[in-house]
């Protein structure tokens, strides 16, 4: 199971591996402290030449588990994620809205599958994934612990959150791990939907009535910080960064894709009519970008730490629906077996 | 029902190729975990084909596929390495000679 499923980017019939000979078959990776002479060269030299690794290629330990948890955290975001905005599919205001809803949130559970699909390949359990999230020992993005109070945080998390999703994944469509990397050009093509579709509902929305503007303003103004802060902690308290960066896992800083973000944005809000709710963003000339206000990394240590608003709700809700899909699993098991045993 | 009901359904992994259009051959694109292969290839629609990304689907058991190993690369491939005759631009040919 394990040779042929780290197989899969390769199916190109071939010679077996002996069980053991393979240093990096998936499941049981074996240490890497000792690798073969040349093994960690070839690593090195295929990440110099900006040259993708594949899963059963050699990688140090180090990147193989950085890399899980990367993907793995990416995966929860999306199935968590299909949370705050599936509240809304039942009180959207119209079919035309519903069906783009209902649409959004299968492919959020989509991108979460392609992940999922990525991790598996380094040799992470899909069914210990899922019980790492359920029970906390691997964390999903902070902004799904924000709640959705109104309407108009639908049209507001397709804008600014998957907005910011977007500043964060383009960059990762150049992952250095092959099968990340592609799930990420599958997932951005996808997400410019999301972004759009966020945006075209908060242009319509303003075009309503005065109380709907001020829903929307209510809504920006919640969702703009937290939206600052999915691109993880300033630069000066990331000490993970300069590592990543080699191992081509990241592309940019978290504060280099914050500005990126904020530049994009503020000429998206004067044109939609809303105002961020930062008195210190202006253009500096000097720098050729917006100027922003000082984020609030304690509650963004409050959220991630699990004391955010919704944080037991999500994990409560997902462990819910895995518990309540159990005899659904079962039951499809025991059916495939009896049609197996007929023919 | 199994003792750990909320942890283990160990539905086994498929790999999924499509045809993105008549003409293309089916490429590999992810894999996905269905009870058995009728339910992977819906799964497989759902999951790969919400724009019209394909116009055929194969899934394939993951166990079932045999693969070259990394480790083998260089003895693996060599009987190809040294072969630069397979190529056309291996044999020189004046420039007058016409339809070559």
């Amino acid at each position: 199971m394990t040779t042929a499923r780290a197989a899969s980017q390769n199916p190109a019939p071939g010679q077996n591996p002996a069980p053991g000979q393979n240093p990096a078959p998936g499941r049981n990776p074996a240490p890497g402290r000792n690798p073969a002479p040349g093994l960690q060269q070839h690593f090195d030299d295929t990440l110099a030449h900006d040259r993708r690794i594949e899963p059963r290629d050699w990688m140090p330990d180090g990147y193989r588990k950085t890399m899980i948890r990367q993907i793995a955290q990416h995966a929860h975001s999306e199935i968590i994620g299909m949370q705050p905005e599936g509240n809304w599919i039942t009180r959207a205001p119209s079919l035309r809205r519903k069906a783009i809803l209902l649409a959004k949130v299968q492919d959020e559970a989509g991108h979460g599958m392609y992940l999922y699909s990525a991790a598996e390949t380094l040799g992470a359990d899909r069914a210990e994934l899922t019980d790492m999230l359920i029970t906390g020992r691997q964390k999903y993005s902070s902004i799904f612990n924000y709640p959705t109070l109104s309407y108009a945080d639908v049209g507001v998390i397709g804008w600014l959150v998957d907005g910011a999703a977007i500043c964060n994944q383009v960059p990762l469509c150049r992952s250095s791990y092959g099968p990340y990397a592609r799930a990420m050009i599958r997932i951005c093509k996808e997400e410019s939907f999301h972004q759009r579709q966020g945006y075209e509902l908060l242009m319509t929305m303003m075009r309503g009535t005065e109380a709907q503007r001020a829903m929307v303003q209510e809504s920006v103004n919640r969702f703009w910080w937290p939206s600052l802060m999915m691109f993880g902690p300033p630069d000066v308290a990331s000490p993970n960064t300069a590592q990543s960066m080699a191992w081509g896992i990241k592309r940019h800083t978290n504060d280099e894709l914050r500005q990126r973000f904020v530049d994009m944005t503020v000429p998206q809000a004067e044109r939609l009519g809303v105002i961020l709710p930062d008195e210190k963003i202006h253009w500096n000339s000097e720098r050729c970008s917006y100027d922003f206000g000082a984020v609030d990394w304690d509650e963004f240590g409050a959220v991630v730490g699990g004391r955010g608003p919704c944080n037991a709700d999500r994990i409560a809700q997902r462990e819910k629906a895995h518990e309540d899909g159990a005899w659904v699993r079962e039951a499809a098991l025991a059916h495939a077996a009896k049609h197996r045993d007929e023919s | 029902m199994s003792e750990t009901p909320a942890v283990r359904s160990d539905w086994p992994l498929f790999e999924v190729f499509l045809r993105g259009k008549r003409g293309l051959n089916h490429v590999h694109v992810g894999s996905l975990h269905a009870a058995d292969a009728q339910m992977a290839l819906h799964n497989a629609r759902d999951l790969y084909t919400r724009r019209n990304e394909g116009v055929s689907i194969w899934v394939v058991p993951a166990a079932a596929i045999t693969a070259s190993s990394p480790d083998e690369k260089d003895p693996f491939f060599a009987p190809s390495g040294d072969k630069v005759y397979r190529h056309p631009t291996f044999y020189e040919i004046p420039d007058d000679v016409p339809h070559m």
